[in-house]
């Protein structure tokens, strides 16, 4: 692919100038979108458009290999790295708009300018010539000459940054562990715990103000009266237990009842 | 396309990095704007390389490329541990230093 565009003839390189442009503005619109939206999912979208017309820059110049690997681990592992911490830390944090140093907006503005004009004059005094076709150095292609290149001249470094990843892959662990500051309750612990507690039974559904457990009690409501949707509507046919308008009474009784004495006899719960 | 314009097609992206670092505050926002800059770099870097004809502008791409991901991996623990201890990913909000 990168050879034939390397040596191409005048309508490929039509087609690359125009590629050229739109992945251009496109990245720099992208880019300044990056740190102009205040909330970090959208900086991590608009980066990710910054990283794939990036990465199609790559494969126009020459360097298919490092176009798939800016594709495979910066959009792919890296910017899902960034996904997932925003997703852990809060996806709705947005930055605050307030300046805390005054005139820092301005500043960073003037500093920008200043850097970006050095850095133009820079370009400017090099001798920057037109782009030579890689294909001695490329040797059968791209994918084994940078093979030779990592694997010889620059192994000692290629090595270095096999320790950086192991390093790095050690901090993170070391970073993201949590230590337990109170020692784990064993199951023994927990069964003396509920025992203690009084109640052996599950505690009620949430949203149920019940004041026994047994299945056929109906729910209290907020307000104090009973809900006859929570018991179960076969029990009252069967006998098993006083229809719901029949008990409601009696509930509301033990209801006002229980206000006055609910601390001291947590135990009543398991009753009925 | 001579390298030229890429490389100040690079030079705008780094500066445009580099001003996002100084005004976010979001540190999440912040590293992205740093992978932002190393992005940049990498695409001067691969022009440099086109421009000369070999590739070793390619392999220190390649580095940054992997330098960047050991970065953001340490990084982003640290901002996870941040957040465990202080509930914010405010760089106004870690002054524990300050004075």
């Amino acid at each position: 692919m990168s050879h034939t565009l390397a040596t191409g003839t005048n309508t490929d390189e039509v087609a690359r100038e125009t590629i050229f442009w739109i992945l251009a503005i496109a990245s720099i619109s992208a880019a300044l979108a990056m740190i102009l939206v205040r909330r970090a999912v959208h900086c991590a979208m608009m980066l990710a458009v910054v990283m794939l017309a990036l990465a199609t820059m790559y494969a126009m110049q020459g360097a298919p290999f490092l176009a798939f690997v800016q594709i495979i681990v910066y959009t792919g592992a890296v910017l899902m790295l960034f996904l997932f911490v925003i997703m852990l830390i809060g996806i709705s944090s947005e930055d605050s708009v307030t300046e805390t140093i005054k005139g820092q907006r301005m500043a960073a503005g003037l500093v920008a300018i200043g850097f970006f004009v050095i850095l133009i004059l820079g370009i400017g005094h090099a001798a920057l010539g037109p782009a030579t076709p890689a294909t001695a150095a490329n040797g059968t292609n791209n994918l084994s000459g940078l093979a030779t290149l990592i694997f010889t001249t620059y192994v000692f470094p290629f090595e270095v940054t096999g320790a950086l990843l192991i390093t790095a892959a050690l901090g993170a662990m070391v970073l993201a562990h949590r230590e337990r500051t109170t020692p784990r309750p064993t199951q023994r612990e927990l069964a003396a715990r509920r025992l203690e507690s009084g109640h052996m039974a599950p505690d009620p559904s949430p949203g149920v103000y019940a004041l026994h457990d047994a299945a056929d009690r109906p729910a209290l409501l907020p307000d104090g009266s009973t809900s006859d949707l929570s018991v179960s509507t076969t029990l009252a046919p069967r006998s098993v237990t006083d229809a719901p308008a029949i008990v409601r009474p009696q509930i509301e009784q033990e209801a006002i009842s229980a206000e006055s004495e609910r601390e001291p006899t947590p135990s009543g719960r398991a009753d009925a | 396309m001579s390298p030229v314009h890429y490389v100040a097609l690079s030079v705008i992206l780094f500066v445009i990095g580099t001003v996002g670092v100084l005004v976010r505050r979001n540190a999440i926002v912040i590293f992205m704007c740093v992978e932002l800059m190393l992005n940049a770099c990498n695409l001067a870097f691969v022009a440099f390389a086109s421009m000369h004809g070999n590739l070793d502008g390619q392999v220190i791409a390649f580095f940054v490329m992997v330098v960047a991901a050991a970065e953001v991996v340490v990084g982003l623990a640290i901002l996870m541990a941040i957040y465990r201890a202080r509930r914010s990913a405010s760089v106004d909000d870690a002054n524990l230093l300050k004075y």
